[in-house]
């Protein structure tokens, strides 16, 4: 028996701990992870890029789904652990689940601290630490004017500056006299703030809130010098706290955080903790590099390995705001025994400051120009003595200064802080595995996987190890190739590109074949420009694709036939019923968009069920408008206002067979219970009395998305017809493999709903739509059935 | 060693795999953009994914079920994952096709 090892919290610190784990010992425990949120570990660093709509969600998760899948991994999400008995050495859930461990490691991370004050309760006002908080912020920010941040630290900078971008009236409210006060000293605090003024955030300094106004919902808050603002929404980012409330209800010790020592102990046996929830010597910590170098000592005493004590951390900050660029590290306050040296170029705004003890550097503080942070940072980690460097000097002929040169750097030198990567590390990498991108280094080495500051450099090391060439961040649609979706279709048609083949020649891809991620893009991109020329590849299809039947973890396959809206009767249920029994089919079930499944079907057996069977494919297995739910509407419901069933059978027959970028989920219900969840579909559709509600980009699945109401309509006719032109603007402008919520966020909601509620616009959409698909929409399974080459060729097994 | 004929080289789709079944031993065959034909044994190391299923690109094969990379001459996963397949020789004459098993 492997020994249980239980995280509780599915967060940076705790995650990467178990990363450290199994990189050493891959075998060792029995993991189950304990999380709150209802998302797997991401990248919480990122949070204010997403909120800057620089990233997406996804782009923000670092351990998908299938990470913990691939090792085994227990997830227990959206269901925090609420007692904890340290004495059987058993967890319990919010939902009740019992878990017992033989080693527990505490990774609850931290809050952001409320203010205590009258009106924190009321509804808008809000924290800003997790994807749920960011989206809130999002979708405030599409309904109302003003917002106020409480607190000019990092975070409250990053959120203002988000909020701002989505066209927010922002105003940072600060205690204190300058900005970011713990990293900054005054003049680069100043320098920073008039920097943001002219981006067009408000301030209000040295403020005091007393309370915060208003009855239903937050309308102003009110200073303790008796003054008020007026605002829709309070963002409060004054700080964190250690979340230590189930520690708190055993005999672990917790001071501000829950105590550890040098290796991450807690005062009870087989209980360790680490990251923001962990205090140690008194300090916790709330940035990500101490978290990575507690989560290694951790991991190494977990596997039995001699582990260095943990000595606490030199942090290390950057700000996430394009045109402000700053660093601070280290010690920053000018107290006896610290003097500095400081160097302000008004010419160009740049702003440096060394704070020095006993001939060591101890802090740093840069800002306008932060090129040279990971030089003094190293100056400072080795704590090098500075009696070899030039204090100051000014106006020396370019080129005399120490050099930003990475191939003079020595190996020691630090590359990402944040993962503790030194130089020889990724020339290393680099060497021994030919890398030839910043994210092969990432993904080799962790280098750039977390706050990504160091990307440029680490291109900057690259370049010199691979000999001068020059590695740009890679922005392409996959590691083929540098081009995004965007430029590659500008080009398929300016180019009059019409097979992948010359796509790949034309457009420079370094790998002329391409990859899985590239091939069945570039061949939807072709399908949609030019639905005549170019001919369907089949080969660069996924397998689900070529073969019309989702293939399945042991290497059979699934037959799902259509049922139009959901309805069946009783013929067809016989026939699949007398299928399913003359060819031993393991598995028959109800599939989550009410059709039926038979899974562990053999390849070979594929097209004579077909033939058998005489159904049309439901197109499970495919980018493609996918089966419409319905429920039964008003034929048999007493609340139903249409005929829901009637409707979808209608969309299905009107669209089914239809390539889309991503799948493209249909629900009609007919009335506002909405019992097929229209919500959470692609294009969802609520019947009501006087007609229809359409509501688009909804997701129910990894990323789960509200959709938003597009309008309501009259008739089902102009149902069917919104759904057409929306299909076809998706098709046209989607990237391969975007859900709908992505697409329409990235195009804008407003953009999207003029395009499909402009009668012209829709009609053309309309045209295009039946003019791209014309011929293509036959019953894929027929076709296999009548081609007996097609059946030979990819549905047969040689036995030799 | 023997040499076992397996088909003609038409009936291979380009770029799209056929699993052979030789006694006990499944072995997917890829006919490549340039009508060169490899084999290597149809179980990826990883999860026994169907590799005959999988997208060719090049002199390799990317498994259907985790994208496990393999090269298709020697049989070896690729970086940065671990771990290999059996590769069989093939001879093509007369656009006759042959394993050597």
């Amino acid at each position: 028996m492997k020994e249980k090892l239980v995280l509780i919290g599915n967060g940076m610190a705790g995650v990467r701990t178990i990363e450290e784990i199994l990189d050493r010992v891959p075998e060792r425990y029995q993991i189950t992870i304990i999380g709150e949120e209802n998302y797997p570990n991401y990248n919480r660093i990122m949070l204010s890029n997403v909120l800057q709509k620089k990233m997406t969600v996804s782009e923000i998760i670092t351990n998908p789904l299938e990470w913990y899948e691939e090792n085994q991994i227990e997830l227990i999400n959206h269901d925090p652990a609420v007692q904890m008995d340290t004495t059987n050495k058993k967890i319990t859930t919010q939902s009740g689940k019992e878990i017992s461990y033989d080693k527990c490691i505490l990774a609850t991370g931290s809050r952001a601290f409320i203010l205590p004050v009258e009106g924190a309760k009321l509804p808008g006002v809000v924290g800003f630490r997790t994807i749920d908080d960011t989206e809130n912020m999002l979708e405030a920010a599409q309904k109302y004017q003003k917002a106020v941040v409480i607190g000019g630290g990092l975070l409250g900078l990053e959120a203002a500056k988000g909020l701002l971008d989505q066209g927010m009236d922002v105003t940072v409210v600060h205690l204190e006299k300058w900005l970011m006060e713990t990293q900054l000293d005054e003049k680069a605090g100043k320098m920073l703030q008039a920097d943001l003024e002219k981006q067009g955030l408000k301030f209000l300094m040295e403020k005091a809130t007393q309370k915060i106004l208003g009855e239903n919902r937050v309308t102003g808050l009110a200073f303790s010098d008796g003054t008020t603002i007026e605002t829709d929404m309070v963002v409060m980012s004054i700080g964190i706290r250690s979340e230590t409330t189930l520690a708190k209800t055993t005999a672990i010790e917790v001071n501000r955080g829950i105590v550890v020592d040098d290796f991450m102990k807690t005062n009870i046996p087989d209980v360790f903790a680490v990251g923001e929830c962990a205090e140690h010597n008194g300090n916790v910590y709330g940035l990500v590099a101490p978290l990575f170098e507690q989560g290694k000592v951790l991991a190494d005493v977990l596997t039995d390995r001699e582990a260095k004590p943990y000595q606490g951390s030199t942090t290390f900050t950057s700000l996430k705001v394009s045109g402000c660029d700053l660093y601070s590290a280290g010690t920053i306050k000018e107290t006896e025994g610290i003097n500095s040296i400081e160097a302000f170029d008004g010419l160009n705004y740049t702003y440096k400051k060394i704070f020095v003890r006993d001939n060591q550097v101890i802090g740093v503080v840069l800002y306008g120009d932060t090129s040279e942070g990971n030089r003094y940072y190293n100056i400072l980690k080795k704590n090098e003595s500075i009696e070899d460097y030039t204090p100051v000097s000014l106006l020396h002929m370019v080129g005399e200064e120490a050099s930003a040169d990475v191939s003079e750097w020595p190996d020691d030198e630090v590359i990402c802080g944040c993962n503790g990567i030194d130089k020889k590390t990724i020339m290393t990498a680099i060497n021994e595995k030919d890398l030839t991108s910043v994210a092969d280094v990432t993904k080799h080495t962790k280098a750039g996987g977390s706050c990504g500051k160091c990307k440029s450099v680490i291109g900057d090391v690259l370049a010199y190890a691979l000999g001068g060439e020059v590695v740009s961040a890679p922005t392409g649609i996959c590691a083929c190739t540098d081009l995004t979706r965007d430029q590659i279709v500008t080009q398929i048609y300016a180019k009059k590109l019409t097979s992948s083949e010359e796509v790949y020649r034309e457009l420079d891809f370094t790998n002329p074949e391409g990859c899985p991620k590239c091939r069945p893009a570039i061949n939807f991109y072709l399908n949609v420009a030019w639905p005549k020329e170019h001919e369907d590849e089949k080969e660069s299809r996924y397998v689900n694709e070529r073969l019309y039947a989702n293939i399945q973890n042991d290497g059979t396959f699934s037959v799902i036939p259509r049922m139009r809206g959901g309805k069946t009767n009783p013929q067809q249920l016989l026939l699949i019923a007398k299928v399913a029994e003359k060819y031993d089919v393991p598995m028959v079930k109800v599939t989550g968009s009410q059709r039926i499944g038979l899974y562990g079907v053999k390849k070979e057996d594929l097209p004579k069920i077909w033939e058998e069977l005489d159904m049309k494919a439901a197109g499970a297995y495919a980018k493609a408008v996918r089966s419409v739910k319905t429920c039964v509407g008003a034929n048999f419901c007493r609340f139903g206002t249409q005929d829901s069933m009637g409707l979808g059978i209608k969309l299905e027959q009107r669209y089914e067979f239809i390539d889309t970028p991503h799948k493209f989920k249909m629900g009609v219900s007919a009335c506002p219970r909405s019992c097929v969840e229209s919500g959470v579909k692609d294009f969802g559709i609520i019947g009501v009395e006087n007609g229809f509600q359409i509501y688009v980009g909804g997701n129910g699945g990894t990323e789960v998305k509200e959709a938003v109401l597009l309008t309501t309509v009259e008739t089902e006719q102009e149902v069917i017809d919104i759904c057409g032109a929306m299909l076809q603007y998706y098709r046209e402008t989607g990237i391969y493999a975007e859900r709908t919520a992505p697409w329409i966020e990235r195009m804008g909601f407003e953009v999207v709903k003029e395009v499909l509620l402009n009668a012209e616009k829709r009609q053309e959409l309309l045209a295009a739509l039946d003019e791209a698909v014309a011929g293509r929409r036959g019953n894929p399974w027929d076709e296999v059935v009548e081609d007996h080459k097609t059946q030979q060729e990819l549905y047969t097994v040689g036995r030799v | 060693m023997k040499k076992i004929y397996v088909g003609q080289l038409e009936e291979l789709a380009p770029r799209m795999g056929k699993e052979v079944i030789v006694g006990q031993q499944k072995i997917a065959v890829f006919r490549l953009s340039d009508d060169r034909v490899k084999a290597i044994e149809n179980v990826c190391p990883h999860k026994q994914g169907p590799l005959a299923e999988g997208t060719v690109s090049g002199d390799y094969v990317f498994c259907p079920l985790h994208d496990y990379k393999i090269n298709l001459d020697d049989g070896q996963v690729q970086e940065p994952d671990e771990g290999c397949v059996r590769a069989y020789e093939t001879i093509v004459e007369d656009d006759l096709v042959y394993i050597v098993v």
